[in-house]
This record gives structure tokens, sequence and C-alpha cells, in this order.
């Protein structure tokens, strides 16, 4: 058997209380390089506070979040993207007024995690967003903005990218795109950690999956072993089906 | 950066060279060193608000106080002019020092609390108890310094540092880091910028160029109240100039400066019963048709306006 892979990212005990509403009530993973993690679970079950206390927009109420062997949690974001550490969001968040162009070289310039030199150009070309480079982003589509959003946390060359719902609102052809370059980024030592509601998406690329459940983990392995254990088919579908 | 030395050449220097040599063919001076000012406040207001998107609605407060840093550096301690004028922006920059935790508000809150911490200073300032260090509400007068010709030569001095940050602003990756700040903070941090300290220099610069600003107000005037330095009329006029010519760019503010104070003191002059309507209409049309401003008429072409 080899031997344990090292932990880029480890996750104890985190606790994140909105007022009386423990959104994440003891939450713990480990995520190595080169791994793609599924975070899944039903609505509310904390997925989006996970991806949010590990990218720095909420301090950790309790428990500790590790990068590198090194405490981060609660660390502020900018400081974070500088480690390695970087994400989407759910709803694409790019500069609208600025161009596609500078909304990539912000983050190059400012937020870049690496020393080796980062071609932009291709970054551009290999996310299709090369023909759109002087518009403002704005003017994108949706899957555009994604894209550009994923490309922009790229720019950065973390070590650690958070994908909050990246194939949500994906046709076919672009699922299956977007998943082949997830698994190419995962191949050159990034570690990756989607958070998706499509279950075939998360199967097509996920190495492990973690399932979340009120604000905990309730199963760890592969989603095919996963869809077998009574709890978690009981926190997806109701108890009846759980027999 | 050829971008740079273009915008210097083609907007900030003869912008300079213009209001330099006005004062010796036009004899209104004060008209002329009115629009030097508000050249330098508009700017202000774009550096803050263009490029990190807060609407400074006390905005004058930097102004004032650095007309009554100037007031009392002459007063008390007999400092020269040009001295006394650099304290004006110290003390600008300290107040927005101070200032600094009302960026943690957004949108209007943050326009209202600035207004209100505007109106603040000019109680302080004004307060008949500090009549020995302020002269109060009784205003001062300052006529050993007194040196129209001087003060505005130092005005066209602040003026070209205003556009010089704002060339920098719109030329350089820190600028670009600020407007990233103004359209999504949390997207701008996980793009490595440290939002926090990006917002604090614009705030500050902002601070600055007015400070500097009112300290040669008061040099120039000699004799105000604090109800002249803290009018609310300058922070109003600053922020519609610059939005009427088009915030984030160079040429913008200074296109609402000249067209609408330009306006103003030609309506002022001739038919001044109408100014007001007239002038009222003016910004309603602007604001129902080119929200963005003037140049957003190039803009939406697709042309890029510096």
């Amino acid at each position: 058997m080899s031997p344990e892979p090292e932990r880029l990212l480890e996750v104890s005990g985190v606790v994140k209380r909105f007022g009386g509403f423990h959104a994440l009530d003891g939450l713990s993973f480990h995520v190595s390089p080169g791994e793609i993690l599924g975070l899944v679970g039903p609505n509310g079950s904390g997925k989006t506070t996970a991806i949010n206390v590990i990218s720095g927009l909420y301090a950790p109420d309790a428990g500790s979040v590790s990068f590198l062997r090194s405490p981060v949690g609660g660390m502020a974001s900018h400081k974070l993207v500088h480690l390695g550490i970087n994400r989407t969001f759910q709803v694409p968040k790019p500069f609208m007024s600025l161009t596609v162009k500078q909304n990539v070289e912000v983050a190059h310039t400012y937020g870049n995690a690496s020393d080796k030199a980062l071609p932009m150009a291709d970054l551009l070309e290999r996310f299709h967003l090369a023909e759109v480079a002087n518009r403002p982003a704005s003017d994108l589509t949706n899957v555009q903005q994604k894209t550009l959003d994923l490309v922009r946390a790229l720019a950065t060359q973390p070590k650690l990218l958070l994908l909050d719902e990246l194939a949500a609102g994906l046709n076919p052809t672009e699922l299956d795109w977007i998943a082949g370059e997830i698994k190419t980024l995962a191949q050159s030592g990034l570690a990756i950690i989607v958070v998706e509601h499509l279950m075939g998406f998360i199967e097509q690329i996920t190495d492990r999956v973690i399932v979340m459940n009120a604000g905990k983990e309730i199963f760890e392995g592969t989603l095919a072993v996963a869809v077998t254990v009574p709890e978690v088919v009981e926190v997806f579908l109701g108890g009846e089906h759980a027999a | 950066m050829p971008d740079t030395l273009r915008h210097y050449l083609i907007i900030a220097v003869p912008l300079l060279i213009v209001m330099a040599v006005l004062p010796s063919v036009y004899s209104n001076h004060l008209l002329l060193f009115n629009f030097v000012i508000f050249f330098i406040l508009a700017q202000g207001v774009n550096i803050i608000y263009g490029f990190t998107g807060y609407l400074p609605f006390g905005y004058v407060g930097f102004f004032g106080a650095g007309a009554y840093g100037f007031a009392i550096m002459v007063m008390h301690l007999n400092a020269p002019a040009p001295l006394a004028v650099l304290v004006g922006g110290a003390v600008a920059v300290v107040l927005g020092l101070i200032l600094t935790p009302l960026l943690r508000l957004a949108g209007a809150y943050f326009s209202i609390a600035n207004l209100a911490a505007a109106l603040a200073v000019l109680h302080l300032v004004a307060n008949p108890a500090l009549e020995q260090i302020t002269k109060g509400p009784y205003g001062v007068a300052l006529n050993g310094t007194f040196n129209p010709t001087m003060a505005y030569a130092g005005g066209i001095l602040i003026l070209a540092l205003t556009l010089g940050i704002v060339v920098y602003l719109k030329n350089s990756s820190f600028g670009l880091a600020l407007q990233a700040v103004r359209e999504d903070s949390f997207s701008a941090s996980m793009s490595g910028v440290n939002v926090v300290k990006m917002r604090t220099v614009a705030w500050l610069a902002s601070a600055l160029v007015a400070g500097l600003a009112g300290g040669v107000f008061a040099w120039y005037v000699s004799v105000f109240y604090p109800d002249n330095v803290f009018s609310a009329d300058f922070s109003i006029f600053a922020i519609v100039f610059a939005l009427f010519g088009g915030v984030a760019t160079i040429s913008g503010p200074l296109i609402g400066v000249i067209i609408l104070y330009g306006i103003y003191n030609l309506i002022g002059f001739t038919t001044p019963q109408y100014f007001q309507l007239i002038y009222g209409l003016l910004i309603m049309a602007l604001v129902l048709f080119l929200p963005a401003g003037l140049v957003s008429l190039a803009t939406r072409r697709g042309w890029y306006v510096p």
C-alpha cells in the first residue's frame, strides 16, 4: 500500500454559526494535491459555507483550518490567495465594467501565488475567452462569466481551487469540456474541491466525496459507495427510501 | 508607459498651461481661481468615487479642514503660506484617517455618514468655545499672507499633483485594482488585492488634494467664515461636475467643470433669475439620459476615453 499522500488542506471540527443557526457544526475533512474532492449534500447542508470559511470570507467560530500545515482559519482572503487558495462563485462575480483581459490581469498582478510564468493569452484561449478579451465582463453570457471566474482564479496559480457549482447551467457539451479541463488541472497537481448538485458530473470527475448534512460530514468515500449507505440516501431522498 | 505620457501631454499639460496663462489675458482672477479649485475637487471626487465607488457627500469636510489648518498655522504660528498649505493637506489626511471606519459602510450609508462627519467638523470649528483657536463662528482674517498671485500659482501646482494622481490611477495596475474593488470587493480580495489598504490609500489621496485645495483657497481669499469653507455647495458641485463629465476617466471631471461651472457663471451673470431652473433641468436631463456622464456618449460606442 502506498504511503498516505501529503495533506494540502485539513479542516477539523469547524463550526460556523449565524445567530443561533449552526451552518457548520464540527465539519472535518482533508484534501491532497492532485485530488478532486466532491462536496455534496442537500440544500442548506453547509457546502457553500464550508467554501466561504476556507476562502476567508468567514472566520470559523471553532475548529481549525490548516493549509500546507499552517493554521489559516480566519486569515484575510487576499493572504490566502497568496498562499495558493482560490475559488469561483456560485453566482459568478466578475468585475463587470472591466474588460475580460483586465479582470484576469488584476488577479495575475496582485494574486500570483507562484513564481512560475503564466502565459495569459494561452489561458484565455484555452477557456474560449480570447475572442471576447477586450469586451467588458458585463457583455458576457452567464457561462462565459463562470469560465471567467475560473480563469481569474487560475491566473493566481493556486494550489487549491474551490469550485462552487461551476457546472450548474452548463449544457452537456460544455459540461464534458469543463470536466476534462478540471481533470487536466488536477493532473498538474492542483487540489480541487467541487461543490455540485449534478451527481453525474460529480461521478465523472471526483476521486472521493464528502457527503454533508446539517453542517457535518456524514460520509467519506467514493460516490458509488455513498449511494449504498442508508444514512446518505435518507438525507437526499427522505426516510422511506432508506430501507 | 507610453499611455501615461500621452495622457500627460494631451490632457494634463495643456490644461495646466492654459490655466497658468489665462490670468494675464482675463481679468476676473477670482473666477479663474474658482475653476482651478473645482478642477481639483472634481478630480478628488473622481479618485474616491470614480475609482472606488464611495460617493462622498461630505467631501467639503476635507476642504474646510485644509482651510482651517492653513488659518491656524498662519494665525498662531506665523507660518509662511506655502508651509501652511501643506499643513492644510496634512490636516485633511489626518481627518481622513480618523474617518477610515466609514469605509466599512456601503452606498448611501457611507454618503450619509460622510455628510454627518463634515457637519461635525464644521460645528467643531465654528464652536464659540474654541474661539481662541479657530475664531469660532466669527471667521478668520489672514491679512499677513494675502497674496492672490502666489496663491493662484499654488493652486496650479496642486492641480498638477491631482492630475498626476488621476493619470497614474487611470494607467496603473493599482488603479485597475481599485476599480476591481469598486466592482466587487470580495472578488477583488480573491484576486489577491488587499481591499482595505487600497480603499484607504485612495480615500487619503482624495482627502489630501481637497485639504491642499482648502489651504490654497484660504490663502487666496484670506477672509472667511466656517460656513464659507464648509459650504455643502463645494461637495455638491464637485460631485455633480465629476458625474456630469464621467468618472473613472481623466477628462470626464475636467469636461464637467468646464461645461457646468462655465454655464453656472454664464447664466449667473446674464440671467440669474433663470439660473436655478436651467441648472436643475440640465442636471435632471443628465441623470435621465446620461447616467454615466458625457464621456459615455463615446464609451458606449466602444471608443476609449482617457
